[in-house]
């Protein structure tokens, strides 16, 4: 946490590795303009920028899967050229992925060593050597994985423990993650860093590829910005600020994040009394009103997300009446929560809230179908118009109508959902974590969105484990802690610090 | 990361263990079979009846192990049948021609047609990124064509072959059919590489995970190539064999194998969806097919039974596969979030 920076930018020594002015386009997409990058023995090193900076592309070249159409390469000052995956494994460089790529049929010993098992005699594979030194390499992470057990069925973390001895037994000494952290807990991500510690004490140099800022201030020495495929600024992370960070990514200022529009407040839209479900909530109650966002913060797990399914009708509640626009939502029924105008943008918009295969336009009207058909056959024109206008007013960027939406990015997948329900027309817009996993210029867009909804006269009750967004956006924010709400606070007087107290359990008494 | 979690994962999850479990089950299912069938008929039990047996189940379980080689990296090899019928043809019509040839050269023959099919196959699944279950079809139908051109009604009959070459047909040692001795040596061999060899692993690794195998430096495109390629070789080798044991050839030789051999694969426990499966697996599976079906014919049921029942072995053993991993997923699942709430 507190490491101190050694020399100019943090660091001493020669570098290990140094790309420098690297270029890369796929047909006319100039996916790599200005990749630069120079990475000495011991640091951590992060590389930030918003999604399609180029910084996958750049990991892509570092691992030898691309190669770079012009640009160089040197490592430990002598130019290389990686031609391949094995080329950069013989390099010394490893890459571990976003998404852990493990042979689940396969033990995690032989995940770790594949393509370099340890040989006996006769070229054959030394299966006891092989786990003996997946066993060292976990007693040195410091954590107990049987390097004899099948891949499949272990969590995130372990899988990404794996991908980690792997790199450490090729006796590699760059090591490249690609957004570690995505799926980690609090608890496992600290483990992580104590591994990029240890890594470092050994004169590995780690690029860390993060979105979370706060992650790149407690673990890295030096950070690398990254804008449309360029190479913005390196700095060491004493001397830049998480402001000075965002604006050299986005390329504005932090206050354009979270624009707000004073808006009158109307009538009531949704009316929540003495909700519960046995074991998870109690005694919530609240009100939306049109014109307002109210925020439901909290830890995860403190039952944020089960109070939307229990509204909207995924879950049965045990006790407690909701009303909408005056009306008592039947118990269980988000057929009915629909028809009542109740939209719910769900927190995984992969899993949840699109079909991935299916074209933009299939997608946006995939709540209207109803409206869209003639006596049971969709109206193919009229499912392009409706996708067409939505497009058109929450400017999404895409090729055609007809794309599927996997070829969106995060940002983009998440306004054909938001359209998906928009087009429904509703009073009441439950959106569960906007912008989780959506880069920062996108994000500030997906809240200038729902900025102009609110203004419109939409209510809408906003999830979100993001204080900065829950602080920039709610008009009033309501702080849930196990299965209750432990405050509830105006914009005015909310704050960072109070809000985490009454997440937490510090704060006694209710502030309304 | 946990004590719990690697307890559990070593009990239920270790990769061999699941394996070996199916074997031993085949096993057990198989001396049921026989034993049943023996106690109806005890002409079951005697030695010509088990040679005969294992005669029939050689050349299954041969085309069983190319083809767990290729299902194993996430293919199919639907070709083998027809490729049976062309090298069995092809060898047939060389001896037809050339009387005094000698027998290695039928064999030589034989692996050499079905190599060259299995490299076509091979290429164009590899380098050319067709789905293999199309190419494969194509090739079944591409070669019963070419086949019926060459056969052109003529049969190969035993007089058509040298004496020798029928020998290894029915020839023993120790009682045991040289075909059952040549399928054991493949399987042991194959089997042994499998386990043992890097170029092994690289199956499974492609089979399970297509693109990490890539990421990891696996030469995928080579290696599926390569299983094509034996898968090939076997089949033509099996078709030798298929002249050999039944000394005579026409274009119905081989019909319908493709389908038996990826049946006794997926019964013998090799995924369908590749990463997992061992050839004894296959050519265990191959065996008890093929008990069934002698055991069926030896109880005087009707032959229409044995397809049938095929058919709900195979749907059986996918149910089973299916069962057993969601369950080792989910105890693996529960044991992380004891110990999560822990």
């Amino acid at each position: 946490m507190n490491e101190q920076p050694e020399g100019v930018g943090g660091v001493h020594g020669k570098p290990r590795l140094a790309l420098d002015q690297a270029a890369k386009a796929f047909g006319a997409v100039q996916a790599l303009v200005d990749g630069s990058i120079t990475l000495f023995p011991g640091e951590a090193h992060a590389l930030v920028g918003e999604n399609g900076a180029g910084k996958s592309t750049l990991v892509k070249i570092l691992a030898g899967v691309y190669q770079p159409d012009s640009g160089t390469l040197a490592i430990d000052g002598q130019p290389v050229v990686l031609n391949g995956p094995n080329a950069a494994r013989d390099a010394g460089i490893s890459i571990i992925y976003q998404e852990p790529t493990l042979f689940p049929d396969l033990t995690v010993a032989e995940n770790i060593f594949m393509g370099r098992q340890p040989l006996r005699a006769g070229r054959r594979i030394d299966r006891p050597a092989m786990n003996r030194d997946a066993g060292e390499i976990f007693t040195r992470l410091g954590v107990a994985l049987d390097p004899q057990r099948q891949a499949r069925g272990l969590s995130v973390a372990d899988q990404q423990i794996v991908e980690i001895a792997k790199a450490l037994s090729s006796h590699a000494n760059v090591l490249v993650m690609d957004e570690p952290t995505a799926a980690l807990t609090t608890v496992e991500v600290e483990r992580l860093f104590e591994v990029i510690r240890a890594l470092r004490r050994e004169g590995a140099a780690v690029l860390f590829i993060s979105h979370r800022l706060e992650e790149v201030f407690a673990v890295c020495q030096r950070v690398t910005i990254m804008r449309d495929g360029r190479f913005v600024r390196t700095a060491a992370v004493g001397d830049i600020t998480v402001d000075e960070i965002i604006r050299s990514m986005v390329g504005r200022d932090l206050d354009e994040l979270f624009p707000k529009t004073q808006v009158a407040v109307g009538e009531v839209v949704l009316q929540v009394e003495q909700l519960g479900r046995e074991g998870v909530l109690h005694d919530i109650s609240f009100s939306v009103r049109r014109g307002e966002i109210v925020a439901l913060a909290g830890l995860v797990g403190a039952g944020r997300s089960e109070v939307a399914r229990a509204i909207f009708g995924i879950d049965r509640r045990s006790a407690g009446v909701v009303t909408v626009r005056g009306k008592v939502l039947p118990n269980g029924s988000p057929l009915a929560s629909m028809a009542a105008g109740v939209a719910l943008v769900p927190e995984d918009r992969r899993q949840q809230g699109l079909v991935m295969d299916l074209g933009i336009d299939r997608n946006v009207a995939l709540a209207s179908l109803a409206r869209l058909s003639h006596f049971g056959l969709i109206s193919r024109t009229r499912e392009r118009d409706l996708a067409a206008t939505w497009a058109n007013r929450l400017q999404l960027k895409f090729g055609r109508l007809t794309n599927a939406v996997s070829t969106l990015s995060g940002g983009n997948q998440q306004k054909v959902v938001l359209s998906k329900w928009l087009a429904r027309d509703p009073a009441l817009l439950i959106i569960d974590e906007p912008t989780r996993g959506i880069d920062v210029g996108t994000k500030a867009e997906v809240h200038r969105i729902l900025d102009g909804l609110v203004a419109d006269g939409l209510a809408v009750l906003m999830i979100s484990s993001e204080l900065p967004e829950v602080l920039g956006m709610a008009d009033r924010i309501l702080v849930m802690r196990e299965g209750r709400i432990t405050a509830e606070l105006s914009r005015a007087e909310a704050s960072e610090d109070l809000v985490m107290r009454a997440a937490t359990g510090q704060l006694k008494a209710a502030a309304a | 990361m946990t004590t719990a979690t690697s307890a559990l994962g070593t009990r239920f999850a270790r990769g061999g263990a699941l394996l070996r479990a199916r074997e031993v089950g085949i096993g057990v299912v198989l001396l049921l079979v026989f034993g049943v069938t023996t106690l109806h008929n005890h002409n079951f039990a005697t030695a010509s009846s088990v040679q005969q047996l294992l005669s029939g189940a050689a050349l299954i379980a041969m085309l069983g192990v190319g083809e767990t080689l290729v299902i194993v990296t996430r293919n199919v090899d639907l070709s083998v049948g027809s490729i049976v019928g062309l090298s069995a043809y092809i060898v047939g019509d060389l001896f037809k021609d050339h009387p005094g040839a000698p027998v290695i050269l039928g064999f030589v023959v034989g692996i050499a047609v079905g190599a060259v099919i299995g490299a076509v196959n091979g290429f164009v699944t590899a380098a050319l990124r067709v789905p293999s279950l199309v190419v494969t079809l194509a090739m079944l139908y591409i070669i019963r064509g070419l086949d019926g051109l060459i056969v052109n009604g003529v049969i190969i009959t035993a007089s058509n072959v040298p004496n020798a070459f029928i020998a290894i047909g029915f020839r023993t040692i120790a009682g045991i059919p040289w075909l059952a001795i040549i399928a054991f040596a493949v399987v042991v061999i194959v089997g042994y590489a499998m386990r043992s060899f890097r170029s092994g692993r690289d199956l499974y690794a492609i089979g399970s995970n297509p693109e990490a195998a890539a990421l990891a430096g696996v030469p995928v495109g080579r290696r599926v190539f390569t299983a094509f390629v034996i898968s090939g070789s076997l089949a033509g080798l099996a078709g030798a064999l298929f002249l050999a044991l039944h000394a005579e050839v026409d274009v119905t030789a081989g019909t319908g194998y493709e389908l038996l051999v990826v049946a006794a694969v997926v019964v013998g426990g090799v995924a369908i969806f590749g990463g997992s499966g061992t050839v004894v697996g296959a050519a265990l599976g191959a065996l008890l097919l093929n008990t069934i079906n002698q055991a069926l014919v030896a109880s005087r049921v009707s032959a229409f039974w044995n397809e049938a029942i095929a058919g709900a072995l195979l749907l059986l053993a996918i149910a089973f596969d299916r069962w057993l991993s969601l369950r080792v997923v989910r105890g693996l699942r529960s044991a992380e979030g004891a110990h999560r709430d822990l």
